[in-house]
């Protein structure tokens, strides 16, 4: 068999890479494995924490795909103004910081919300965000559009002249064409927003709680930050380490739709739709739904930025450093894993989707707590695992346009004799910036807003924007908080939308 | 001399052995049905592939262990000759300087060739400016440029029309040609073969038949090229 005799691009920082997220993720899962206390089981409570996790994450999932499918239908088959625009804003959740939203939940749902007021108007008993419905109404918030758009793809992947076979029959078409395609599609996208849920910490954080809604990670952070427990903490972070690599496993065999959401433009030609009333109704709710909170955070937020305290200031600019360290790591890392190809790429880049923030976490401050104080690396530690957890995401966009280049130009560039370098700076970086500016913008928004392993390392000195918005909310300072949760709204889509722009900026490929 | 030297190779279940010497400073046709071996064998001459059994040799030298970038060859392919994001003299300064870091001499030489294949103006354009013909010059200028003595041409003029076509043959005949390079050229139609070349070769079932003049190759045809020509 001919071998290809060409190997254009440089390997080893693609290795170093690897080996970064490896001792990252496997590395710290040792760590918490060899620490964990066996011998002394599961407590009733831990067992407790377990029930919750996998409960509230099924419900969640369960709740975001049945509310996802009318909705989804509403939108493929209607035309409207707004549409693509309220398409495009559904995408905007992947980037919201989790601590923002409950802010704007708490605005619309919690004491004194704009529900209860209206409740309380009508003599009627007001409700509590707070506990099992609170987590999951946080989750469906931050999975019902993410749900939406897998299956709006679903459904605008039946080719058109399917509806006018249908139509030409006058065969039904929910039993013809879209049962079948809800019965191939919907099981995928429920077991990615159950991992999801499972792993999702901050909403546990500010809405769970207590001994009837704790999760698993919530547990993990109570240990080892309250009762400085390493023991439990690392038993607990096997368990939840468990959970996660069942979940993707189960994830790992579905073949998955683009989440990236490209061509959802079209409306296809119907001719069996009757009421649209309804259809518009369901998007009008789903619309208010999503929309309402996030008006809320601007809202009272405004008034807030008067009220912020100095270190608060200081804590945006830290997110600021942190964000943007984590972005050009997570970019480096992607791209010379993209530039070295084959199996050990494959692999790291599905990896960090497995892994949990807070395992990652617990397993790096039993590495490094003997040795300093982890206040101290509260922030690499932070740059380090949020780059890596935000690794996937960015790999997938960069490694398809690296494959493309290596298909069209490898050849030519193997023929004029570019050195590996040359390769790199002459093709590779002027035609992925598209790509690169996106993946940036993705880790820059996710790092910006993440309220996770940094909660288990930082002290006042070292808090982060998210972790300084918590404190405020934990000290009653509602006013104050809405006024961080609008600075770290704005920042996190400014790093986003900066990044994004910079890659976009005069590039004719 | 350009020799194949029981080359072999395999890939799949398909297999191209060749054994012939192609004469130097002259232009050559490769003509054969799709499959047969043609791309694979510019492919293993410009170090593409590496060959299963067998040398190719140039000028007594194995070129076995070159990269295709240090190999005496410069090929031009059906497309993707040119990188998008590069202006048509960065393209073709490419042939001088790798790193893209031209001295005033490389840059003057650069100037020249895109005078002398017609493109004097058009240095700083990006290909997408440019039509499809003027694209194929600006390979042409770059493999004029590149100092190696081999040229691999394959069918890189097959998407233009017939007229175009014919004026980018005769530019490789004037300019290449007569610049002394072996040039070796994949084509599917026999009037190209007949346009320039001095010698034509017939690939079919796996193998490469010995060149012959490219009048006494369609005056006395094989049987395998009546077949091919039908």
């Amino acid at each position: 068999m001919a071998q290809r005799a060409v190997a254009i691009a440089p390997r080893w920082p693609g290795a170093a890479a690897a080996a970064l997220v490896l001792v990252l993720t496997i590395g710290t899962l040792a760590a918490v494995g060899w620490r964990a206390e066996w011998q002394r089981g599961l407590s009733p409570a831990d067992w407790a924490a377990i029930r919750f996790t996998i409960t509230q994450a099924l419900v969640s999932a369960g709740l975001s795909v049945l509310l996802a499918i009318p909705v989804a239908r509403a939108l493929a088959r209607r035309r409207f103004r707004g549409r693509s625009a309220l398409i495009t804003l559904m995408g905007a959740p992947f980037l919201l910081p989790v601590v923002v939203a409950v802010i704007g939940l708490l605005a619309v749902f919690g004491r004194g919300g704009m529900v209860n007021s209206g409740l309380a108007w009508l003599g009627l008993p007001t409700i509590t965000i707070f506990g099992f419905h609170g987590v999951v109404l946080a989750h469906v918030f931050f999975n019902l559009p993410l749900a939406i758009r897998l299956i709006l793809q679903g459904w605008l992947a039946i080719p058109a002249e399917r509806f006018r076979l249908a139509a030409s029959l006058n065969a039904p078409v929910g039993r013809l064409l879209e049962w079948p395609m809800l019965r191939s599609v919907v099981p995928g996208v429920f077991l990615v927003i159950f991992l999801i849920c499972l792993t999702s910490f901050a909403v546990a954080l500010t809405l769970g709680g207590g001994p009837r809604a704790t999760t698993v990670e919530l547990a993990i952070y109570q240990a080892l930050r309250f009762d400085f427990d390493l023991g439990r903490a690392s038993l607990l972070a096997c368990v939840q380490f468990g959970l996660c690599v069942l979940a993707a496993a189960i994830v790992w065999r579905l073949s998955l739709v683009d989440t990236m959401g490209v061509g959802l433009d079209r409306v296809v030609q119907r001719w069996d739709l009757r009421w649209p009333v309804a259809d518009y109704l369901m998007i009008a709710l789903v619309a208010a739904f999503l929309f309402t909170p996030l008006a809320m955070v601007v809202w009272r937020g405004v008034p807030g930025l008067m009220l912020l305290p100095a270190d608060v200031w200081a804590a945006a600019v830290r997110s600021v450093i942190v964000s943007a360290a984590s972005a050009v790591l997570c970019v480096c890392m992607a791209l010379a894993l993209a530039l070295r190809g084959g199996t050990l790429t494959a692999i790291v880049g599905v990896i960090p989707l497995a892994a949990s923030g807070l395992v990652v976490g617990t397993g790096a401050f039993l590495l490094v707590y003997q040795f300093i104080n982890p206040a101290h690396l509260a922030l690499p530690i932070t740059i380090l695992v949020n780059a890596t957890l935000a690794l996937p995401f960015a790999l997938r966009a960069i490694g398809q346009a690296v494959d493309g280049i290596d298909r069209n130009f490898g050849r030519l560039g193997a023929s004029l004799g570019l050195s590996r370098w040359a390769w790199v700076r002459i093709v590779v970086l002027p035609r992925i910036r598209r790509p690169l500016g996106f993946g940036a913008g993705l880790a820059a928004a996710l790092s910006m807003g993440d309220l996770g392993v940094i909660t288990l390392f930082a002290g006042e000195a070292q808090q982060t924007l998210p972790l300084a918005m918590y404190r405020l909310m934990g000290a009653y300072r509602m006013e104050a908080a809405a006024g961080a949760a609008l600075v770290l709204l704005v920042l996190s889509f400014a790093a986003f939308w900066i990044c994004d722009q910079r890659g976009r900026g005069d590039a004719d490929l | 001399m350009l020799i194949c030297d029981n080359l072999v190779i395999e890939q799949d279940d398909f297999r191209l052995t060749a054994d012939i010497a192609f004469g130097a400073g002259m232009i050559m046709a490769l003509i054969g049905p799709s499959g047969a071996g043609k791309s694979t064998l510019l492919a293993a001459l410009a170090g593409f592939l590496s060959p299963d059994a067998g040398r190719v040799l140039w000028q007594g030298r194995d070129l076995a262990p070159l990269p295709p970038g240090q190999r005496p060859v410069s090929a031009i392919f059906q497309d993707n000759n040119l990188f998008p994001h590069l202006t048509i003299s960065q393209n073709i300064g490419l042939a001088l300087r790798p790193s893209l870091r031209l001295s005033r001499h490389e840059r003057a030489a650069v100037g020249q060739v895109l005078e002398s294949v017609g493109l004097a103006g058009l240095a700083d354009r990006k290909p997408a400016a440019l039509s499809g013909g003027q694209q194929s010059r600006a390979a042409l200028g770059r493999v004029l440029l590149a100092d190696r003595p081999v040229v691999l041409l394959d069918e890189p003029f097959a998407a233009l029309g017939p007229g175009l076509k014919d004026e980018m043959l005769d530019l490789v005949k004037t300019k290449l040609g007569a610049a002394g390079r072996t040039i070796l050229m994949v084509t599917h139609d026999p009037a190209d073969a007949k346009r320039i070349a001095d010698q034509a070769v017939f690939v079919g079932d796996g193998r490469v038949t010995p060149p012959v003049a490219t009048q006494t190759f369609f005056d006395n045809p094989s049987p395998a090229l009546i077949a091919y020509l039908g």
